[in-house]
């Protein structure tokens, strides 16, 4: 590796400087190595970002099947009527006008011991450090009857995607008979966004509170419990009165079943629910293509270096965002965003003969909109230790609880917040 | 880097007590002002009422964190974030906001 920061190399640097500075920059970029970012979302758009902006002479590609991005964070906002698609929908010309080079393909197959990445157009990439930030597969038919043909009648909108899920599900709910019923299958942990289907609940009931006041909502829930559960259900009596039933597990929430065509849910005990719009959130793991390059165990996730998130499996392979195993941190777009920036500098840190960050700190907040002007918030610092990671003690937790005549300040206030979260971790990822 | 040390070491000679002595002690500025851009900024620079942190006032920024760790200052999340880091990253935090322009 050409290590041109050396003080060692600094004497035969100033007598190779004249030529250095005569060549192409793309000859002179070729020479500080290749990163490759596979997935362009709150991981790899912000490692895109982060590593060009840092090492302008690497050379930075990243690889995205869509030509632009739909955040999976203020979808729910479209299920609320208070945001478009077009306000949730980025472009990458930020990042091609930074120097990255965007190429809009998916990546089929990695070859780790090759360091080769296969695209479906048949192209093959090269790298020296491969940055790998694929998001979730839904695992189909875990729920059964719960196929790629089935989310068409009942949305999961889990992931962005080209906008259609989002859309379709918001389509539905302007469509809900009067008084009808709305019905979420909510999953076990682990899954992406721990607080997104509580926010989501919110959002609808938010919708039909003004358009269908006499709908329902039933959310069957694989678990007992659920991230802010304590702030989202101080929300829900305060806003929404008896709109909305929580149904946890232990009372029969699992759903096992769905049946789209008569549009029912089976639960674990055989009940049958009808519902006039379902929105299933089935159960995840890392992407195909970190399960099909053997990164993942049997969980499905990909267990990772807590330090520079390289793969236990493949060396050379950083693996960032929800596909990795990292709890306790959540799988949150600020997460992706904020180990993004840790794994660059290890990745990158052999290469350029800069530094990893030695003692990193990862950073989590997670905004949700409980209704209109209304937020929740929680906030985490984590680090890593010998076995995985730890929240610091004593610090981050929930936005305070309490009656809303006391807390209107604080909510309104963290709804605002939200939205400058919403802005500013955009722009880190697209500016 | 070693002039910012050294004017560390002039302030802590000449005020009593934590934060305005505090010594960043080899803690990375930069990457842990990474967490902020989420919020404050994508160049720290704000974001709608969020704070614009660059050329922060180093004392000034010691004294705001440490009234919100302890809750003399109302915040709405500042107070639990404030509580995650140590003396010496808060340090290095002032330190890097006071040195953008």
């Amino acid at each position: 590796m050409n290590n041109r920061y050396s003080r060692r190399q600094f004497g035969s640097l100033i007598t190779a400087s004249a030529a250095t500075l005569a060549m192409p920059r793309v000859l002179r970029a070729q020479t500080e190595g290749r990163l490759l970012v596979i997935g362009g979302g709150f991981g790899g758009a912000t490692a895109a970002r982060f590593a060009k902006m840092t090492y302008p002479d690497v050379s930075v590609t990243l690889v995205e099947p869509h030509s632009s991005f739909v955040t999976c964070p203020y979808g729910n906002l479209i299920l609320g009527g208070k945001k478009q698609l077009s306000n949730i929908t980025h472009s990458y010309d930020g990042l091609r006008a930074r120097g990255v080079n965007v190429i809009h393909d998916r990546a089929r197959e990695i070859d780790a011991e090759g360091h080769r990445v296969t695209l479906d157009g048949g192209d093959v990439l090269e790298y020296d450090k491969l940055i790998l930030s694929p998001g979730i597969g839904l695992r189909w038919n875990a729920i059964e009857g719960y196929d790629e043909a089935a989310s068409e009648i009942f949305p999961h909108a889990w992931w962005g995607g080209d906008g259609s899920q989002i859309t379709n599900l918001r389509a539905q709910l302007e469509a809900l008979p009067e008084g009808g019923v709305v019905g979420l299958s909510i999953p076990d942990n682990p899954f992406r966004c721990p607080p997104g289907p509580y926010e989501r609940i919110s959002m609808i009931a938010h919708h039909l509170k003004q358009a269908n006041p006499t709908a329902k909502i039933l959310a069957f829930d694989s678990k007992e419990g659920f991230s802010k559960q304590g702030l989202f259900e101080d929300a829900w009596a305060e806003l929404y009165g008896d709109m909305i039933e929580w149904i946890p597990a232990s009372q029969d929430g699992r759903i096992m079943r769905v049946d789209p065509e008569n549009k029912l849910f089976i639960s674990e005990f055989g009940e049958e629910h009808r519902v006039d719009v379902g929105n299933v959130i089935p159960p995840q793991y890392a992407a195909s293509i970190a399960r099909d390059a053997g990164l993942t165990n049997e969980s499905g996730w990909v267990p990772v270096d807590q330090h520079t998130f390289e793969a236990e499996a493949a060396r050379d392979i950083h693996v960032i965002g929800d596909a990795n195993i990292a709890a306790p941190m959540p799988k949150s777009g600020y997460i992706a965003n904020s180990t993004a920036k840790t794994a660059v500098k290890a990745a990158l840190a052999e290469i350029t003969g800069r530094p990893a960050w030695e003692d990193p700190v990862y950073f989590n907040t997670c905004y949700s909109h409980a209704g209109a002007d209304y937020a929740v918030s929680v906030a985490a610092i984590f680090r890593p230790t010998a076995e995985g990671f730890e929240a610091t003690p004593d610090s981050g937790g929930i936005s305070p609880r309490g009656p809303l005549s006391e807390l209107s300040r604080n909510r309104r206030l963290e709804s605002r917040y939200a939205d400058a979260w919403y802005e500013s971790i955009t722009n880190d990822m697209f500016s | 880097m070693r002039r910012k040390r050294f004017f560390a070491i002039a302030v802590s000679l000449t005020c009593a007590g934590w934060p305005l002595t505090a010594l960043s002690e080899g803690a990375n500025g930069q990457m842990l002002a990474q967490a902020c851009v989420g919020c404050h900024g994508a160049s720290w620079d704000g974001q709608g009422a969020i704070t614009d942190l660059r050329g922060y006032d180093r004392d000034s920024f010691l004294r705001v964190w440490e009234e919100f760790r302890t809750d003399e200052r109302p915040a709405t999340i500042m107070n639990r974030i404030t509580r995650g880091y140590t003396e010496a990253e808060v340090a290095a935090l002032a330190d890097f906001f006071a040195s953008l322009d």
